[in-house]
């Protein structure tokens, strides 16, 4: 591993100071400290962000669920405030990697770092959250924009998502057996306006799948339409074709789960 | 501040970025903590962090300053093991023992979350992130279940949060 300095600031403004050049936040580390060890990223200064008070919170505000962007995932799996407003979000977070990495990673790397095949991505962007930020807001639909980029920018803390809480949601992915992370990963939302789709693991970023949400809006339901797109993933895990397949069957099985 | 490793507190004077693991072994010669892969999957190097499991190999040690930190070497004696190693060893819960230290930690952590009646398939599903070449599993899970109990026999077990 390149050396680095690491700082450990005890609050968001300090934090926010302490970026400057070569520099990277440190979260759970559950992503960044695998890709320093094999030498993908190398980084001057780290800010770890585990002693800045407040950036862990759960809570229901409203019609919107709040998660801090320093919340574990064995915390967002556990919580009873999750399990209330939003109880398939607590199942996809105790179903990310294995025990020991949910004690550690937390909902805000998991989105800064934006992997084509992370969990959280999908719910936030199909739950329609807002992700707050020392700068400012994001809409989901916003946020995701390709292969590990977000609409954050140098130095910008992601604090808290912002869900909304939805009548109905679920999330079903078919895990790569090593990783955990998803080959094909669905999040369904259903609001009172309609249906949102957002499907993880299938191309190079999370994206809504429009078809499927107009068909799912429809009233009555309509059949919806197999997957197609020019950027499905194919790779030594799975072919596009095996992917887009796969896809079509998590969201059958996401819509059975939120049937009452 | 120091970091309190198996209950004497440690000076750490290595440099920032220095992993848990390596300074545990390489500074302070603690070498029960394994090393399995290096890239997070294994769990031959879960050590406690305040009472939490972790993967050393994937933790910095500057991230641990004024925290407690348990190794294998922390919980029992050859003369006297701690329950979950002693299950271990008489439910033959291991071959050529590389991965038992994981094992056996990630086994009290299983104890403390779920008690001592812990189905089979919850022992699986939560020793997704722990590795074993030799064993195939089946007398670590029969250890973990045992050692489960007799840590709730000999008060061990932490009080449900
Ligand atoms: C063995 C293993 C299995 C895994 N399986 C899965 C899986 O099944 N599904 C899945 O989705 N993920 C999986 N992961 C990834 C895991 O969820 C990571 O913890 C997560 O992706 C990153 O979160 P972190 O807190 O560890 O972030 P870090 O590694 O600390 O940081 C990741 C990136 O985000 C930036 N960052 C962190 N926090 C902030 C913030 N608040 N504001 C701005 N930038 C920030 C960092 O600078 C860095 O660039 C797995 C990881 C491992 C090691
Ligand atoms: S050596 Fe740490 S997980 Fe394998
Ligand atoms: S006993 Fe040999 S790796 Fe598990």
């Amino acid at each position: 591993m390149t050396p680095f300095t690491l700082e450990r600031p005890e609050s968001l403004g300090a934090a926010r100071r302490a970026f400057s050049g070569d520099a990277a936040f440190l979260a759970g580390g559950h992503t960044l400290i695998p890709a320093m060890k094999s030498g993908l990223r190398a980084v001057e200064t780290l800010i770890d962000l585990s002693r800045v008070p407040g950036l862990e919170s759960i809570r229901r505000e409203g019609d919107r669920l709040i998660v801090g962007a320093m919340a574990r995932h064995a915390e967002v799996a556990a919580s009873p405030v999750v399990a209330a407003a939003i109880p398939g979000l607590a199942r996809l977070a105790a179903g990310i990697g294995d025990p020991q990495v949910r004690r550690r990673g937390t909902i805000g790397g998991s989105l800064a770092n934006n992997d084509p095949a992370a969990d959280y991505p999908a719910a936030v962007l199909a739950l329609d959250a807002v992700l707050a930020t020392t700068e400012g807001t994001h809409a989901a639909d916003d946020f995701f924009q390709g292969m590990f980029a977000t609409a954050l920018g140098d130095g910008e803390i992601l604090t808290e998502v912002q869900f909304r809480v939805p009548e109905a949601f679920a999330y079903a992915k078919f895990r790569h057996p090593a990783s955990r992370y998803a080959l094909a990963g669905v999040a369904v939302a259903r609001f009172p306006e309609g249906v949102r789709v957002a499907v993880t693991g299938v191309a190079y970023s999370v994206f809504r799948w429009a078809d499927a949400e107009a068909a799912l809006s429809a009233a009555p339901p309509a059949p919806v339409p197999p997957l197609v797109r020019d950027d499905i993933n194919s790779d030594i895990h799975a072919s596009a074709e095996y992917r887009a397949h796969l896809a079509g069957v998590m969201l059958a099985r996401a819509v059975r789960e939120m049937m009452p | 501040m120091g970091i309190s490793v198996n209950g004497s507190v440690r000076e750490v004077t290595s440099p920032d970025h220095r992993l848990l693991v390596d300074w545990l072994r390489d500074d302070l010669g603690l070498t029960g903590t394994h090393v399995g892969c290096t890239t997070s999957q294994c769990g031959a190097c879960n050590v406690m962090v305040d009472g939490e499991v972790v993967k050393a190999c994937t933790v910095l040690v500057a991230s641990c300053e004024g925290s407690e930190v348990t190794t294998i070497e922390g919980l029992g004696t050859p003369e006297a093991l701690h329950p979950m190693q002693a299950a271990f060893k008489s439910a033959h819960g291991l071959q050529c023992g590389f991965c038992t230290p994981g094992m056996v930690m990630a086994g009290i952590a299983i104890a403390n979350a779920h008690g001592p009646d812990v189905s089979e398939a919850t022992v699986r599903h939560e020793l997704e992130g722990n590795l074993c070449r030799c064993t195939g599993y089946q007398n670590i899970v029969a250890a973990i279940r045992a050692g489960a109990r007799a840590m709730a026999e000999a008060g061990l077990l932490k009080e449900p949060a």
